[in-house]
C-alpha cells in the first residue's frame, strides 16, 4: 500500500539531532510571557469608568484575547486591580485592604481621569488619585477612556510584565508606607499635587 | 406597626376628580393652592405662618414646635391621608439674611396631592427639630443624611449618625455654605484620617448580619468568635 509502519509509541525517543519537542529559552521570558498573557483582573468599578470596562469584556473588544476575560473577585485570586472610576476618602481603606489582600506579583492599572488624578471632583469627598493609596502601573487617561483606551493600558503593562527581571527582586518588595520607605509620599508632597488651585488650607469662604 | 400590608390606588380617596393629565401651562407663581392649605389654616390656626405656591406646589411654612403635630395630623386625618413622606432635606441660601430652610416633601396617594412644608431657623439658632421617625419609618436615612450634610439634629431620632461621610469625620457638615468646597483639612491630613478608619468599624452591630445571627451559629464557631478570632481576611 505504500505505507510505513508506524513508530512504537511505547518506546521513548530522544534524537538531539531532530530539533523536535523540545524549547530552549531564558526562564525570565518564560515566566514574564506566560504571565502578561494571563493577568487576572481584580475590578475595582466604582463610576461610569466601569461601563467602558464591561463594554471592554463582553464580545465587540473581548478581554479574552489578551487572557483576562477571567474577573477575579477575590482578591486572593487576582493579578491586577483595574481601578475604575473615582474613589472617594470613605472608600480609600477598602481599596488600600484589597490591594493588600492581593498575591504577588500584582499589578494595578488607574483608569479614567477620576482614578487617577481625582478628575473634576476637586472636592471634599474624593481621593486625588489613588496613587496616594497604592502603587499604580499604568494612568489610562479619558472621562470615561474608550475601550481602546484601556486595551492600550492592558498592552502596556503586559510590556512592563514582559521586561521584568527574576533577579531584580525590588520590585516585588512589598513596603507599608512609613516614612522611612520609598513609596512613602511625605505630606508637603501630596498637597503640592493639589496645586495649582490651592488647598483647602489656602482656600478662603467665598464671599460670605 | 401594621400587620397587614393594603394597597393604596392612586386618588380612590377622589373618586369624582378629574383624571390626572401632564400640566400644562403651569404658573410660576400663584395659582391654585392644595386643598390642604385651608384645612391646615383651620385646624393649626397661627401655628401656619405663610404659605406660597410656585409652579403648581404648595409650600407652608410652620412653626417649628408644631411641626411634628402637623406632620401626625396629616397622616392620620382621613380627609388628608398624607401616607408617604418622600423626603426630609434643608437648604441653605447665600444671603446671610436668608434663614436656613428645612423641607419635608409629602405626598397623598389617596388625594393626589402635593405638599412641601418648611420650617426655618436663623442663623443665631440651634438646629434643632423634631424627628419624624416614629410617624414615617422611612424618615430614618432621610434625616440621618441632613443630619450629615446640614448638621440638623432630629431630636427622637433613634439612631442619628453620619450616614454618607465617615463616622470618626470631623471636618463638619459638607452643604452647608461656610464648608470650603475641597475640606477643611489638607489633603495629606483627609487622606491620613480616612486611612487611619477601619473599613469594617462602620456599621453598629445592629446592621451586621452576622450579629444578629451571632446565636444561631454552631457552639464551636461562637467559642471562637468570642475568643477574639479574627474572622476571615
Amino acid at each position: 500500500m505504500g505505507l510505513t509502519a508506524s513508530p512504537d509509541r511505547s518506546v521513548a525517543t530522544y534524537d538531539p539531532g531532530s530539533q523536535e519537542s523540545w524549547v530552549a529559552t531564558r526562564l525570565d521570558f518564560l515566566v514574564n510571557w506566560s504571565r502578561a498573557n494571563s493577568l487576572w483582573p481584580m475590578p475595582f468599578g466604582t463610576a461610569c469608568c466601569a461601563i467602558e470596562f464591561m463594554a471592554t469584556a463582553a464580545t465587540r473588544f473581548d478581554l479574552a484575547r489578551f487572557g483576562m476575560e477571567r474577573m477575579s473577585f477575590s482578591p486572593r485570586q487576582a493579578d491586577v486591580l483595574i481601578c475604575a472610576g473615582r474613589v472617594p476618602f470613605k472608600l480609600a481603606p477598602v481599596i488600600r485592604r484589597i490591594w493588600q489582600q492581593m498575591p504577588q506579583p500584582k499589578w494595578c492599572i488607574s483608569m479614567g481621569a477620576c482614578a487617577s488624578s481625582g478628575g473634576m471632583f476637586d472636592n471634599y469627598a474624593v481621593v486625588q488619585g489613588i496613587d496616594t493609596i497604592i502603587p499604580v502601573d499604568v494612568y489610562v487617561p479619558g472621562c470615561p477612556p474608550r475601550p481602546e483606551g484601556l486595551m492600550y493600558g492592558i498592552m502596556m503593562l503586559q510590556e512592563k510584565v514582559k521586561r521584568e527581571r527574576m533577579a531584580d527582586n525590588v520590585i516585588r518588595h512589598e513596603i507599608e508606607p512609613d516614612p522611612t520607605s520609598g513609596l512613602y509620599i511625605p505630606p508637603q508632597a501630596i498637597d503640592e499635587l493639589s496645586e495649582p488651585f490651592g488647598n483647602s488650607v489656602h482656600q478662603t469662604r467665598s464671599g460670605l | 406597626m401594621k400587620s397587614s400590608f393594603t394597597p393604596v390606588v392612586a386618588g380612590s380617596a377622589a373618586p369624582d376628580a378629574p383624571t390626572p393629565v401632564t400640566p400644562k401651562n403651569i404658573q410660576y407663581n400663584g395659582g391654585e393652592p392644595n386643598p390642604s392649605l385651608a384645612a391646615l389654616r383651620d385646624r393649626f390656626g397661627a401655628a401656619i405662618l405663610r404659605a406660597d405656591v410656585m409652579w403648581g406646589e404648595t409650600t407652608v411654612y410652620v412653626e417649628r414646635e408644631r411641626l411634628h403635630d402637623i406632620v401626625q395630623w396629616l397622616r392620620d386625618d382621613a380627609g388628608q391621608r398624607y401616607d408617604y413622606l418622600s423626603d426630609v432635606t434643608a437648604v441653605e441660601y447665600r444671603d446671610r439674611e436668608v434663614p436656613l430652610q428645612v423641607v419635608w416633601h409629602l405626598r397623598s396617594l389617596p388625594f393626589r396631592r402635593f405638599l412641601r412644608l418648611k420650617v426655618e431657623f436663623s442663623r443665631e439658632e440651634k438646629l434643632e427639630i423634631a424627628s419624624v421617625y416614629d410617624i414615617y419609618h422611612g424618615a430614618d436615612w432621610l434625616e440621618r443624611e441632613c443630619y450629615d450634610m446640614f448638621g440638623i439634629v432630629f431630636q427622637g431620632h433613634p439612631d442619628l449618625r453620619r450616614l454618607l461621610m465617615w463616622e470618626s469625620y470631623t471636618e463638619g457638615y459638607p452643604l452647608r455654605k461656610d464648608f470650603p468646597l475641597r475640606g477643611r483639612f489638607s489633603r495629606s491630613e483627609q487622606l491620613r484620617q480616612a486611612l487611619s478608619a477601619n473599613p469594617e468599624a462602620r456599621y453598629s452591630m445592629e446592621e451586621l448580619t452576622i450579629a444578629q445571627a451571632f446565636e444561631d451559629l454552631p457552639e464551636a464557631m461562637r467559642r471562637r468568635l468570642t475568643a477574639g478570632e479574627e474572622t476571615g481576611e
